[in-house]
């Protein structure tokens, strides 16, 4: 029995290694394809308006709950220090440097990455991904390719309008407490953020859409088993995904700071 | 392929496993142009796997697999999708795209693989739907039809770049007897008016009789018999007896 245990748990890690190496060449194989020009781009804009104009009413509410929700923990934090007159320059940098892109990303993981492993794990599971192939259709390059890159384009897009939402929630916040007007506001919380805080924080939301699309195309086109296997390549979209996000933030976090010293 | 056979589909010596169970063991057959072949078998005898290497979707372990004398089983890519432009294909449960409409179904080969005009393949995909008994489908999603107008819709999207080849799985799973028929009849006359060569996998013995010009019996991952409708009928060998007549009474 000890025998057969041991078994199972090799053959378990040896399969996690072959999907994690599997995921890897497939996101390999879909870059390589979104970087040559024959990406199809009528069903990359038809994902893009899926993945990016459907997500923003999520993105915008969650950016303005989150902004007026740091904006009050921030004052009661920066009152003690008698600073709270800084809390539009608090907002704007935490938001654009750290808050908006990985709250962006990690939303993006549930509504979107949930999304393509169910659908694509349904058409694998209904044989429309077959049917696809019947038609003479490259199923990887027509579904895969075109999902990650819409990704790609959303994701930063959607970061930036988390940003702004953020800001007008903590504004609001901010205003019933301290009446402070917008004008003043939004200035002063622009006014210590730079294009090293801003502009490398936004893009590296493009490699997060890179790696959720991937895995989740990767989990959906390779989803077996009936409805069970759907839902399964759904929650692991999700799962995979964030996780992925997360530790991704910390390596383009520092890889941010050694190419951008003057960020730290 | 051998000079001047009119072999359009041949498969020499195909083996299949999956997960070490061997699905197929070293089957060989060919179907002629014009003709239908059906492939009988049990639940799990290896039919859709043979039906789906035909087309590329699933490649042989050993053996090869010819479609129009180009060897299918080697093919990739370009190569690959130019022989599966020649081939139609309706899955057992139609695998219509649930996304779009079902016009917008049958009009995607068109839309992908020709040239025409978006008010011409509009057109043409209505032709195709209305020939096969589909009016006024075209703005319905897939999911607001019945299993028969699938299977139709399933069968113009097949049809609709005139392929010389159908595939067709389990024409009549899932569909009572009158719709069942029905769809025999669509195929019979696509057989008969365009010459589309068609291989077809059922268990349904009585449609297996009404399209099949061959019909042939995989078990165990080989074909235990082949031949006309007649010729198996009067075959003494007991699985096929077995599977043409399971009640024991007249096989017609």
């Amino acid at each position: 029995m000890g025998i057969a245990m041991q078994s199972g748990k090799t053959t378990g890690v040896r399969r996690g290694f072959e999907r994690i190496g599997g995921a890897a060449l497939f996101a390999l194989r879909a870059l390589g394809a979104i970087l040559r020009p024959s990406v199809d781009t009528f069903e990359t804009f038809r994902q893009l308006y899926k993945f990016g104009w459907r997500s923003l009413p999520l993105v915008a509410t969650a950016g303005f709950a989150v902004g007026a929700v740091i904006s009050m923990h921030t004052r009661s934090t920066l009152e003690r220090f008698g600073a709270e007159e800084t809390i539009p320059e608090a907002i704007g940098l935490a938001l654009m440097r750290e808050i908006g892109p990985l709250v962006t990303g990690l939303l993006f993981c549930g509504r979107v990455g949930a999304g393509i492993g169910a659908e694509l794990g349904a058409m694998r599971t209904s044989e429309q991904i077959d049917a696809l192939e019947s038609l003479a259709v490259d199923s990887f390059r027509y579904l895969a390719v075109t999902r990650i890159a819409a990704c790609i384009v959303a994701l930063p897009v959607l970061t930036i309008i988390m940003n702004f939402c953020g800001i007008l929630g903590g504004y609001l916040a901010e205003t019933l407490i301290s009446g402070m007007s917008l004008a003043t506001y939004v200035t002063r919380a622009f006014s210590v953020v730079e294009f090293v805080d801003y502009i490398p924080a936004t893009l590296k939301t493009a490699i997060f859409g890179f790696l959720i699309g991937s895995i989740a195309c990767y989990l959906g086109y390779n989803a077996k088993g009936g409805t069970e296997g759907v839902g399964t390549a759904s929650t692991q979209s999700v799962v995979f995904s964030s996780i992925v996000v997360i530790l991704a933030n910390v390596l383009l976090v520092k890889s941010i700071f050694f190419v951008f010293p003057e960020a730290r | 392929m051998s000079e001047g056979s009119s072999a359009v589909i041949r498969f020499h010596a195909v083996s299949k496993s999956f997960d070490g169970h061997r699905v197929l063991s070293d089957i060989s057959f060919e179907v002629r142009r014009g003709e239908a072949l059906c492939i009988l078998g049990r639940s799990g005898s290896g039919k859709s796997v043979t039906l789906k290497q035909i087309n590329g979707l699933i490649k042989p372990d050993s053996g090869r697999v010819f479609v129009e004398e180009q060897e299918v089983s080697v093919l990739r890519g370009a190569a690959l999708a130019q022989v599966r432009k020649k081939i139609g294909f309706l899955f057992q449960n139609a695998a219509l795209f649930d996304s779009i409409t079902v016009g917008e179904n049958v009009a995607f080969p068109l839309r992908r693989h020709t040239a025409r005009s978006r008010s011409d393949i509009v057109r043409r995909a209505k032709q195709r739907l209305e020939e096969l008994g589909l009016e006024d489908v075209y703005e319905r999603m897939p999911a607001a039809m019945s299993g028969g107008m699938k299977k139709r819709a399933g069968l113009a999207r097949a049809l609709v770049l005139d392929p010389s080849i159908l595939l067709v799985d389990e024409p009549s799973s899932g569909l009572d007897p009158i719709t069942a028929r029905e769809i025999d009849e669509l195929l019979i006359a696509q057989k008969k008016d365009r010459k589309t060569t068609i291989v077809v996998v059922t268990h349904n013995i009585p449609s297996a009789r009404r399209l099949g010009d061959t019909l042939a019996l995989l078990h165990g991952g080989e074909i235990v018999a082949q031949g006309s409708p007649e010729e198996l009928e009067n075959s003494d060998h007991p699985l096929v007896q077995e599977f043409l007549n399971p009640s024991g009474g007249a096989a017609r």
